[in-house]
C-alpha cells in the first residue's frame, strides 16, 4: 500500500485523501519509511520533521474526516531547500555559519504551504548559500544522484530535486539564481520551474543575488509544477520586487493545463545545442520532433549574446553575493569567532570560520569587481551585457511562443570532477544563466536518458509572466511521453 | 596569459571583504580568481557603447505604503540568534579606545 502511495504524483494524493480513498498520515509514514531507508545513502536532508508532520497529517485527515474542506496541497508531504527561513527547526543554507539558525519569521511561500495544508517533511541539502551547481560546496552534508550514486544530484537545489526523485518527498520547493533549481531536476529526471523574477515572493529567501533569485517548484510531473505554482504565485507586500497583479494577474495554472498551444512556433538557437554532449543534443532533437508532429512550427532564431552569459553573470551574482553576505558579522547572527579578538577581528575571523571556500571565493570575486578602479570595467560591464541579453529574448519571443534547448551541456558528472577548477564549474551553466539575467521563466523536464541510464533535461523557456503557456507548452511534451515515469531503482 | 590580479590584490581585496585568509587560501585565489577575470575578459569583445546598464530585468519602481506603525519582532526574538547579547543589547568587543584621552 505505501509504495502504490508513494506512485503518485501530489494532485493524485491530494485527489485520494479528500476523497477519502488514502490518508495523509499513511502518505506521511510511507514516506518517513523511504527516508530511513535510503537517506543514510542519498542523504538529501539537511533536517526533518517527523513529529510535526505526523501531526499536521492527522489534522488535515481529521479535517477531511469532520467534512471539512482543505487547501491545495491538502495533506501531501513536500520539502523546502534549507536557505528558506521557517520558525521551525534551523535555517542552515548547508553552512557552518548558520548551522545553528533559527529563524524568528517563515517565508512568505512557507506561509502559502502551510495555508495551502502542505506536510512539511524537512529541509534540503544544497550548495552553501545557493553557490555552486553540484550541491558539492554543501558545508554541512554530501548529497549524492539517485540515479547514480557515484555522481552529483546538481545543484544548488540539489537536495530538493533528489529527495523528489527517490520518492523522499512528493514535491520540493527550490530556489534558481543561474540554474539552481533547473539543472538538478534536469540531473535527477524531474520537473523544475523557474518562475519570472517576481512572480514568486523572496520574502524569507536568504538572499545570494537579489536581483537574479526565485523560488521555484521541483516535481514529478508538469501537473504538480502548475499546482504548485497556484500555491507559492502572487504578489507580496513583504517583497518590494514582487509584481502587482495589476501588471501581470496570477491565473489558476491548472485549469487549461492539458490545452495544447495552437499554431505554436518554438524558436531553436543550432549553434547553441552544437554545444553539449551528443547523448543530449540527440534528446532534444527528438523531443523538438515530438512538437513537430503535433505540428508546431521550428523557427531558427539567433542569440547573439548568449555566449557572454557566463561572464556577465559570474560578476553580477557575485557582486550581489559580496554586498548580500556581509550581514554576517559574527555579530547579530550566525557563527562567531572563539578566538579574543578585536572587533575587526570578529568580522574577519568569524567570517574566515563560517563560510566554505566557493563562498570566499564569490565574495572575493564580487568584492574585487565593485572595488574603486574595477567598478566600470567588470560590474557596469556586465549590467551593459545583461541588457543586451534581454535584448536577445525580446527578439526571439517576436517571432516564437518559447525557446527550447538543453538544461546542461552533459548529464551528471562525477563528484569530485569539477569541484577543483571553480571555472570549469561555472561553464557547466552555460544554458541556465540567461533566464535569470533576463528575468524570464524556464522549465526543465525530463526528456530521455543518455547511455549510462542517466536523465536528460529539455529546457524550455518562455516570455516574462507566460508561466501559464509555458505549463502547457511542457505538458503538450508530457503528454506524448514516459520520461517523467521512470523512477530511479533506489540504492539501500 | 596576463595575470589579472597578484598576491597583494588579493589581500586588499580579502581586507575589503573583512575576510581573514590564510596564506595557502591567498595563493590558491590568485591563480583561480586570474583564470575567472580573464574569462571575463570575453565581455569586451562587445560594444556596448550606448547600452544602458540593466540592474534590474523589470520596470521597477519605487513601492510606497502609508507610514503607520506595524509590529515588529521586538527585542527577545531579536536577540535570540545573537552570539552574545545582554537581553538587550547586541555585545560586541570594545570599539572606542579610551586610552587615548582624545
Amino acid at each position: 500500500m505505501s509504495g502504490e502511495l508513494l506512485n503518485k504524483d501530489c494532485r493524485q494524493l491530494r485527489e485520494a485523501i479528500a476523497a477519502g480513498r488514502a490518508r495523509s498520515v499513511e502518505a506521511t509514514k510511507a514516506v518517513f519509511e523511504a527516508i530511513n531507508k535510503y537517506e543514510p545513502v542519498i542523504g538529501a536532508y539537511i533536517s526533518t520533521f517527523e513529529k510535526q508532520a505526523l501531526a499536521k497529517a492527522k489534522e488535515v485527515d481529521d479535517k477531511i474526516a469532520g467534512g471539512r474542506a482543505v487547501g491545495e496541497l491538502g495533506g501531501v508531504p513536500v520539502a523546502l531547500k534549507d536557505n528558506l527561513c521557517t520558525t521551525f527547526g534551523t535555517t542552515t543554507c548547508a553552512s557552518k555559519i548558520l548551522e545553528n539558525f533559527h529563524s524568528p519569521y517563515n517565508a512568505t511561500v512557507i506561509e502559502n504551504l502551510l495555508a495551502a495544508d502542505a506536510v512539511i517533511v524537512g529541509k534540503t541539502n544544497m550548495d552553501e548559500f545557493a553557490m555552486g551547481s553540484s550541491t558539492e560546496n554543501s558545508g554541512l552534508k554530501r548529497t549524492v544522484n539517485p540515479w547514480d550514486t557515484s555522481r552529483v544530484p546538481g545543484g544548488s537545489s540539489g537536495g530538493s530535486a533528489a529527495a523528489v526523485a527517490g520518492g523522499l518527498c512528493f514535491a520540493a520547493l527550490g530556489s534558481d539564481t543561474g540554474g539552481s533549481i533547473r539543472q538538478p531536476a534536469a540531473f535527477c529526471g524531474v520537473v523544475g520551474l523557474k518562475p519570472t523574477y517576481g512572480r514568486v515572493s523572496r520574502y524569507g529567501l536568504v538572499a545570494y543575488g537579489s536581483s537574479l533569485d526565485q523560488i521555484g517548484p521541483l516535481t514529478r510531473t508538469v501537473g504538480d509544477c502548475a499546482l504548485m505554482m497556484n500555491v507559492i504565485a502572487g504578489h507580496d507586500e513583504k517583497d518590494s520586487t514582487s509584481v502587482g497583479e495589476s501588471i501581470s494577474p496570477v491565473c489558476n495554472y491548472l485549469e487549461k493545463l492539458d490545452e495544447p498551444i495552437g499554431r505554436l512556433r518554438i524558436g531553436v538557437v543550432p549553434e547553441l545545442n552544437a554545444g553539449s554532449d551528443k547523448n543530449v543534443q540527440n534528446a532534444i532533437a527528438k523531443a523538438i520532433e515530438v512538437y513537430k508532429k503535433l505540428g508546431a512550427e521550428i523557427v531558427e532564431i539567433k542569440m547573439p549574446h548568449f555566449d557572454y552569459a557566463i561572464a556577465a553573470y559570474y560578476v553580477i551574482a557575485t557582486a550581489e553575493a559580496s554586498s548580500n553576505l556581509a550581514r554576517y558579522d559574527g555579530v547579530h547572527y550566525g557563527h562567531r569567532t572563539a578566538s579574543k579578538a578585536d572587533y575587526i577581528e570578529v568580522y574577519t575571523k568569524s567570517r574566515a570560520e563560517g563560510f566554505g571556500k566557493e563562498v570566499k571565493r564569490r565574495i572575493m570575486l564580487g568584492t574585487y569587481a565593485l572595488s574603486s578602479g574595477y567598478y566600470d570595467a567588470y560590474y557596469l560591464k556586465a549590467l551593459k551585457v545583461r541588457n543586451l541579453i534581454r535584448g536577445d529574448f525580446t527578439n526571439a519571443f517576436e517571432r516564437c511562443d518559447c525557446v527550447m534547448m538543453p538544461v546542461s551541456p552533459t548529464t551528471a558528472f562525477k563528484i569530485g570532477e569539477k569541484v577543483d577548477d571553480p571555472l570549469k564549474m561555472y561553464l557547466s551553466d552555460v544554458y541556465t544563466i540567461a533566464a535569470n539575467l533576463a528575468g524570464v521563466p524556464a522549465i526543465s523536464i525530463p526528456c530521455g536518458f543518455d547511455k549510462n541510464n542517466l536523465p536528460i533535461g529539455l529546457q524550455i523557456l518562455a516570455a516574462a509572466f507566460a508561466e501559464e503557456k509555458l505549463l502547457r507548452i511542457a505538458r503538450m511534451f508530457e503528454m506524448q511521453t514516459e520520461w517523467h515515469q521512470r523512477r530511479p531503482a533506489m540504492p539501500e | 596569459m596576463s595575470k589579472k590580479i597578484d598576491e597583494a590584490q588579493v589581500r586588499k581585496v580579502a581586507k575589503l571583504a573583512r575576510l581573514e585568509l590564510a596564506n595557502s587560501e591567498i595563493e590558491e585565489f590568485t591563480v583561480q580568481l586570474s583564470a575567472i577575470l580573464d574569462y571575463m575578459e570575453k565581455m569586451n569583445e562587445l560594444d556596448t557603447t550606448g547600452v544602458e546598464p540593466l540592474a534590474h530585468c523589470l520596470p521597477i519602481s519605487n513601492v510606497f505604503r502609508d507610514d503607520s506603525i506595524k509590529t515588529s519582532l521586538g527585542t527577545e526574538k531579536t536577540l535570540a540568534n545573537a552570539p552574545q547579547q545582554d537581553g538587550e543589547f547586541f555585545k560586541v568587543p570594545k570599539i572606542l579606545d579610551d586610552s587615548s584621552g582624545a
